[in-house]
């Protein structure tokens, strides 16, 4: 079936919102909680081991779509790089007044630190907003998948999942 | 001449695995490579693997290559690089060259009683005016010039297909500075896996479906392409070309069987669409029309790493019970395990259509391939 993620690459709002990875606004305005944009049934399964709390369920058959249990998920992120997909993100509503906190996967050197000014940017790639760069996490337990953590204004946060490769040359938008 | 009970040909995922089983089951395996590293595709693949535990999911795959080489290693597999295998003969000899790449080249005969081809595949061209020019080149090849040779073979890429290996590359070619200006893709959709289209994505990459390369510029290398959309019938439509500035095009149309030892061999063939084209005929555990010849991995239809590691421990347990090294009842349990793992990776909307394919294959082969 034709779906915004088959025809241009990357999945719609409505799509994600139907998948059992994507958490209820209730959920999300609570406080952290992680957000899985995987909503196509392929063979993969490390995010179910990777959650020390038992939040992400596959099952089988392995292609079951994760579902995310809300309630046992406290938004701490360990999922994010052991998703081969990079499709784990984590979302933390209450870290302030007005501005959101999204931690996402990121492979690009050299690697932003923490204090940058950086753009934020849509699923497809398109610029959104000025963001700040509130975390930078290299563990050797991330093998080499950088968790980049950045604050941006609430009302993004349903959109923002990145951040430009280089801030410099990005004219997109 | 220098004899084995068991000569394994590709050191790619197959070839290790199928090795790695023969050797544990006592075989005297002999494992063959024409390049100087053993892995095969998995020395230029550096993002983490989908799959489950067993497949060794969330691990980069150049890491899972150097895990088998120590596995068979350890297993007492022995090891050749740099040789190429050009021939196979009446009687279980193997005609080789060692040396091709490094040293002096030489001529050897191998004679093992049992052979495992886990040759691989290789890349579909595709030809538009323009496309033997420098500047266009597989998207494998260019695979291992960033992550092997660590040469960046263009700064602004327009990729020709996105089935999963072109929307890795894409992402890996960017990883190691280029910029991609556009995926095109023949079909209204994108060919591979969601998540690796959503990461080129975020990137900003457009991935352009129902859209095609009509010609590449340039007189001495590539200075852009036309792309243009086309219908369903494949035509382009009018009004729609514009121009793309690349210095580099990569072609991923998908790849087929290399079967060309599994010819020479004398196995049976057939044809699967799914699969990729020729490939030798074969049943479940993966015996070719040929007595005590096996394939494994790509060669027998291309799949991925995952289901080529499955293939060749199948084909690894079954050349010990050739051999005798195993009781039939013993090679049959060993080989469900494996099959159970296949067939759950080939689930779901992308393993499915493998699924119905391969099994078609394995009807096919179950009366065409002979039991020990």
């Amino acid at each position: 079936m034709p779906s915004t993620l088959t025809t241009f690459g990357y999945p719609s709002l409505d799509e994600l919102r139907s998948s059992p990875g994507y958490p209820a606004r209730e959920r999300a305005e609570k406080g952290p909680v992680a957000v899985i944009e995987c909503v196509q049934e392929i063979p993969c399964n490390p995010c179910e081991t990777a959650c020390p709390r038992g939040a992400i369920r596959v099952g089988i058959p392995i292609t079951n779509l994760p579902a995310l249990d809300a309630d046992k998920c406290t938004g701490c992120g360990v999922c994010i790089p052991k998703c081969p997909g990079l499709a784990i993100f984590a979302l933390d509503m209450t870290y302030s007044a007005t501005e959101a906190a999204l931690s996402f996967p990121h492979e690009y050197l050299p690697l932003p630190r923490p204090g940058d000014v950086v753009v934020a940017v849509d699923r497809g790639g398109k610029a959104v907003c000025a963001s700040r760069v509130l975390r930078v996490s290299d563990r050797p337990a991330n093998d080499r998948t950088a968790v980049v953590t950045i604050a941006i204004p609430k009302e993004h946060a349903d959109r923002v999942r990145g951040i430009a490769r280089r801030s410099e040359g990005n004219d997109i938008g | 001449m220098t004899e084995f009970d068991v000569a394994v040909i590709g050191a790619g995922p197959a070839g290790l695995a199928a090795s790695i089983e023969a050797a544990r089951r006592g075989c005297r395996v002999l494992l063959m490579d024409s390049n100087l590293r053993p892995g095969g595709q998995l020395v230029k693949q550096i993002h983490k693997f989908f799959g489950s535990k067993e497949h060794r999911a969330g691990t980069r795959g150049i890491d899972i290559a150097v895990g088998l080489h120590r596995e068979a290693l350890e297993a007492g597999v022995v090891f050749w690089p740099d040789t190429s295998v050009y021939g196979v003969f009446p009687g279980g000899a193997l005609g080789a060259v060692r040396g091709m790449l490094g040293g002096e080249p030489r001529g050897v005969v191998v004679r093992a009683s049992t052979l495992i081809l886990a040759t691989g595949a290789s890349e579909n061209a595709v030809n538009f005016p323009g496309w033997t020019l420098p500047g266009v080149m597989g998207a494998g090849a260019a695979q291992t010039m960033i992550n092997v040779e660590r040469v960046l073979p263009g700064r602004k890429v327009l990729m020709v297909g996105s089935g999963n290996v072109g929307l890795i590359v894409s992402y890996q070619l960017m990883q190691a500075g280029a910029d991609v200006e556009a995926v095109v893709e023949a079909l209204p959709r994108v060919g591979g896996y969601g998540v690796h289209a959503a990461k080129i994505s975020r990137a900003g990459v457009p991935i352009l479906t129902s859209h095609t390369v009509l010609r590449a510029f340039g007189e001495t290398e590539i200075t852009g392409a036309e792309i243009a959309r086309i219908d369903e019938s494949w035509t382009p439509v009018p009004g729609t070309s514009r121009r793309v500035d690349a210095d580099l095009i990569c072609i991923a149309a998908g790849l087929r069987p290399y079967a060309r030892l599994a010819m020479l061999a004398g196995c049976r063939m057939t044809y699967s669409s799914a699969l990729g084209g020729w490939l030798p005929l074969h049943d479940r555990a993966m015996r070719t029309s040929v007595p005590g010849v096996y394939v494994a991995g790509d060669v027998g239809g291309v799949e991925e790493a995952s289901t080529a590691l499955e293939e060749g421990r199948i084909a690894g347990i079954s050349a010990s019970e050739r051999l005798g090294m195993i009781g039939a009842a013993d090679a049959a349990r060993d080989r469900e395990e494996a099959e159970a793992r296949l067939s759950s990776l080939r689930m779901g909307p992308f393993g499915r259509p493998r699924y119905d394919a391969k099994e078609a294959i394995y009807e096919e082969g179950a009366n065409a391939c002979p039991r020990p």
